[in-house]
């Protein structure tokens, strides 16, 4: 187990690695320069070059990506170009709103995910499943701008049940979570509908029955548990879904999440928070699945960490 | 362009109150109250001399003062931090009388050393800020620039309260410079106790002074009870609520939860407002400072030819592509828009013939036209506006390839010289200051026309930069009919070359709740956008 979590930290470690190497070096060729957003417009061209030597922005390549490093080791994540803050403070900022929508999210896409899913699967066939089939494959495809505005104005201002948009209250969150977890939904109840149907049709559940032991024990407390063991690994991907953030949404609903900090950020090329955003979601992903294979063993003990 | 105060001889003194000029306080005005403004994009920075961005202009605005400001509404000069100035002969060096008795948000007094302070601060290159380049007038700038000076040579503290600042040239548009954000005036405690972070922490001497700042959801900005200028500001607070759709914003407006949506009346939504008589009374139309044109390179075959420059000037239908956009503009006939003084009214501009296109064309050599790419910006209503550009270029001829890029792009390739044409759409020019010369160097003058430089035409006249110079040479407010007469001239030739054609000048259209109180014009305020936060009030 030691060992296993040792190999997995460093992979991981070098994956993180990988993923800076590349956007920095993507962020390097892009074609705009981001001294000329920091001049402005009226800049002289002494300016332009006295901030690229200041950035160190006229330095190759490899320099710049070690100078970076170098300070991202010391947990230092650089200044903001534009806004002169430090990165680490502003996405710390912004990570209690994102850790908060995440959390209500995968919990709405859990609960109807999975009730969407095992309802499915126990209809097998039938009208029922069809229709939730369909459903979940509306919910997928349905664009996240228009479906985000349907649920605030029907909702906020046509109901006046929830806040107009916002971050505070536990009425703020319920709309963005609800409407995530909606769009997401269908991933897991198509995901949980097969792996139940394998399920049910295995030996120990015609065992089970035969018992006679009531349905809802049987799905419940039989099927369920490996029924949902894909569920886990999708969650780890999820997590690092939300923590690159989830703009359009956050937009809509006024919340503060990290999406719109990467999103005003690469609109304006300020390359230490793009840099920043896609290191801490691309940490979280890789954690994010980690955790999900350590916690697979304890809800399936076939499993076994090597 | 009113003249700041008549006086005929060089030399002049600008005495207060400076009554005929000044601003008539509203007599409904009522204090008390706060209002909720809101915005999609956050607020990057509050510094002075950094912030340069649609919404923290406004706000920068209302909490720090200059030496020069403008009455509120309009384009007029008037001193705000210095109480008068003198101009010396030579027309080189401006002295200027600090007001006395301004204290500072931490209760300091403010004295001409904050000026000197402030003023170093943000031509020094350690502070990178994008508006160094307009003090480029002052005596020392250079030095500055290239490291050899940390202070500015020519601005000199005479007592506590005066201050004297050389330029280096004479410069007409100096005293619209001292009225710019970047000229605020700061406190160099409140920046070294700020440890970098000044942008988060602003101190300064303007009619409100920050109270909260939570990253990602508001800003709130409370009155500075004991502001220099009496009377205002009406309002107690004005909360800035970042991160919120634009069309978002207006259901809250509709339902009483926000007071002004600062980015405007979504264009999904506008004909819907408008339509409605409740809702399009709320609705103040202003001009702006604003043009949008199609840049043509004039260093690119066949650009380079005046005939085919002048043939795509009058191609465009521009009526067409301010209907494209709900009418939200006016055809432009020349580069400077009409509310900007030395505007010539009664220049008619190419007009609108196809047939005498494909003539000119034709003289040119290219009856059959040609090839060529046109830049636009990717986010609506640009793609839109450069497919009808594309359709009236095919009528005469000319094929044209869309070449839709993010903002950051298109820039890079105007600045390079490698874009044949490019629409201004999304990036466009709006000027810093009222004054004429502001749309000239940078965009159509020789300086501009380097790489990286902002003149995407890369068009080089030197007769008509000499013009220019003279023009901005004329600092004497007495010979301002006589400047704006020269740039007036300047503009005219800019069109015979026509390196430019000028589409359209954006209007403003800003909304606003049933309880704001105030005239319209500072709804539209030139300088101050959207709102002039200073003299609005809440009527309930």
């Amino acid at each position: 187990m030691a060992a296993y979590l040792a190999r997995r930290l460093i992979l991981s470690a070098l994956i993180l690695l990988g993923v800076s190497l590349i956007t920095f070096f993507l962020l390097f060729v892009l074609p705009a320069d981001p001294v000329r957003q920091i001049a402005g417009r009226s800049a002289t061209p002494q300016t332009v070059e006295n901030i690229r030597t200041q950035l160190g922005l006229d330095q190759p390549f490899l320099v710049q990506y070690t100078r970076y490093l170098g300070g991202l080791l010391q947990g230092d994540m650089g200044r903001s170009y534009l806004q002169k803050t430090e990165v680490s403070s502003l996405i710390a900022a912004r990570m209690p709103a994102t850790l908060l929508l995440m959390a209500g999210a995968i919990t709405c896409e859990l609960i109807l995910g999975i009730g969407m899913g095992v309802a499915a699967a126990l209809m097998r066939g039938r009208l029922g499943d069809q229709a939730l089939m369909m459903t979940s494959f509306v919910t997928v495809s349905a664009p996240q701008f228009v479906v985000s505005l349907l649920m605030l104005y029907v909702f906020a201002v046509q109901l006046n049940w929830f806040p107009i948009g916002g971050y505070g209250t536990f009425a703020h969150l319920v709309l963005p979570a609800v409407t995530l977890g909606l769009l997401g939904s269908g991933w897991y109840a198509r995901m949980v509908r097969s792996s139940m149907i394998d399920v049910l049709r295995a030996d120990y559940i015609r065992t089970a029955r035969a018992k006679g032991l009531p349905r809802l024990r049987i799905v419940l407390r039989h099927a369920m548990p490996n029924a949902v063991l894909p569920v886990i690994a999708m969650i780890g991907i999820d997590i690092g879904m939300f923590m690159g953030g989830i703009v359009v949404v956050e937009s809509v609903f006024g919340w503060p999440g990290i999406g719109q900090l990467a999103w005003q950020a690469i609109q304006r090329i300020d390359i230490p928070i793009i840099m920043g955003v896609t290191l801490v979601s691309a940490c979280a992903i890789v954690l994010g699945n980690l955790l999900a294979d350590l916690i697979a063993p304890l809800v399936d003990p076939r499993i076994k960490l090597r | 362009m009113k003249r700041l105060l008549a006086s005929t001889a060089l030399m002049m003194t600008l005495a207060l109150p400076a009554t005929a000029q000044d601003y008539t306080p509203d007599p409904n005005a009522k204090s008390g109250g706060t209002i909720t403004v809101t915005y999609k994009d956050d607020v990057a920075t509050l510094d002075p001399a950094i912030g340069y961005d649609w919404q923290n202009w406004s706000m920068i605005k209302s909490l720090f003062d200059s030496l020069m400001d403008y009455v509120p509404g309009t384009t007029t000069l008037r001193p705000g931090l210095a109480e008068s100035y003198t101009l010396s002969e030579d027309g080189l060096t401006y002295t200027f009388a600090l007001r006395a008795g301004v204290k500072f948000h931490n209760g300091r007094e403010m004295t001409a050393e904050d000026v000197k302070y402030s003023l170093d601060r943000v031509t020094t290159p350690a502070t990178q800020s994008p508006g160094a380049g307009f003090f480029a007038s002052i005596a020392g700038y250079d030095q500055m620039t290239d490291g050899t000076a940390t202070s500015l040579d020519g601005v000199k503290v005479i007592d506590p309260l005066t201050v004297a600042i050389t330029l280096s040239r004479p410069d007409a548009t100096f005293l619209h410079v001292m009225a710019l954000n970047f000229s605020s005036v700061v406190p160099s405690e409140g920046v070294d106790a700020a440890a970098g972070n000044f942008g988060q922490m602003p101190v300064g001497t303007g009619a409100f002074k920050l109270a909260e700042w939570t990253t990602g959801q508001r800003v709130v900005f409370e009155k500075n009870a004991d502001y220099w200028r009496p009377g205002v500001p009406y309002l107690d607070g004005v909360t800035f609520e970042v991160g919120q759709e634009p069309i978002v914003a207006l259901l809250r407006l509709q339902s009483g939860e926000v007071d002004v949506p600062g980015d405007g009346i979504p264009p999904a939504k506008f004909q819907e407002v408008m339509a409605d008589p409740a809702q399009a009374a709320r609705v103040v139309i202003g001009g702006q400072l604003h043009t949008g044109y199609i840049t043509l390179n004039v260093t690119l075959p066949p650009f380079d030819k005046v005939e085919v420059r002048r043939a795509v000037n009058m191609a465009i239908n521009k009526d067409r592509i301010v209907q494209l956009i709900n009418g939200r503009a006016v055809p432009a006939t020349q580069p400077l828009p009409p509310s900007m003084p030395g505007y010539t009214a009664d220049y008619p501009g190419y007009p609108f013939d196809v047939e005498g296109a494909k003539k000119l064309l034709a003289d040119a050599g290219l009856p059959d036209g040609f090839e060529t790419e046109l830049y636009v910006m990717n986010t609506d209503p640009n793609p839109r506006i450069a497919q009808a550009i594309q359709q009236d270029l095919a009528a005469i001829g000319v094929k044209v390839t869309l070449q839709s890029l993010a903002q950051a792009n298109v820039i890079e390739a105007g600045g390079a010289g490698t874009a044949p044409m490019i629409w201004s759409g999304g990036m466009a020019w709006i000027a810093d200051f009222p004054d004429p010369s502001n749309f000239y160097g940078p965009i159509l003058g020789c300086a501009g026309a380097v790489e990286g430089g902002w003149n995407w035409s890369k068009y080089c006249n030197a007769d008509l930069d000499a013009e220019a110079t003279k023009a901005d040479s004329m600092a004497d407010p007495a010979m301002m009919a006589d400047r704006m007469a020269m740039w007036s001239d300047v503009y005219t030739k800019v069109m015979e070359d026509a390196p430019w054609v000028p589409v359209f000048n954006e209007l403003r259209y800003s909304m606003k709740s049933e309880r704001m109180g105030g005239a319209d014009a500072l709804f539209v305020d030139p300088v101050s956008i959207p709102v002039n936060y200073d003299y609005v009030f809440v009527t309930k």
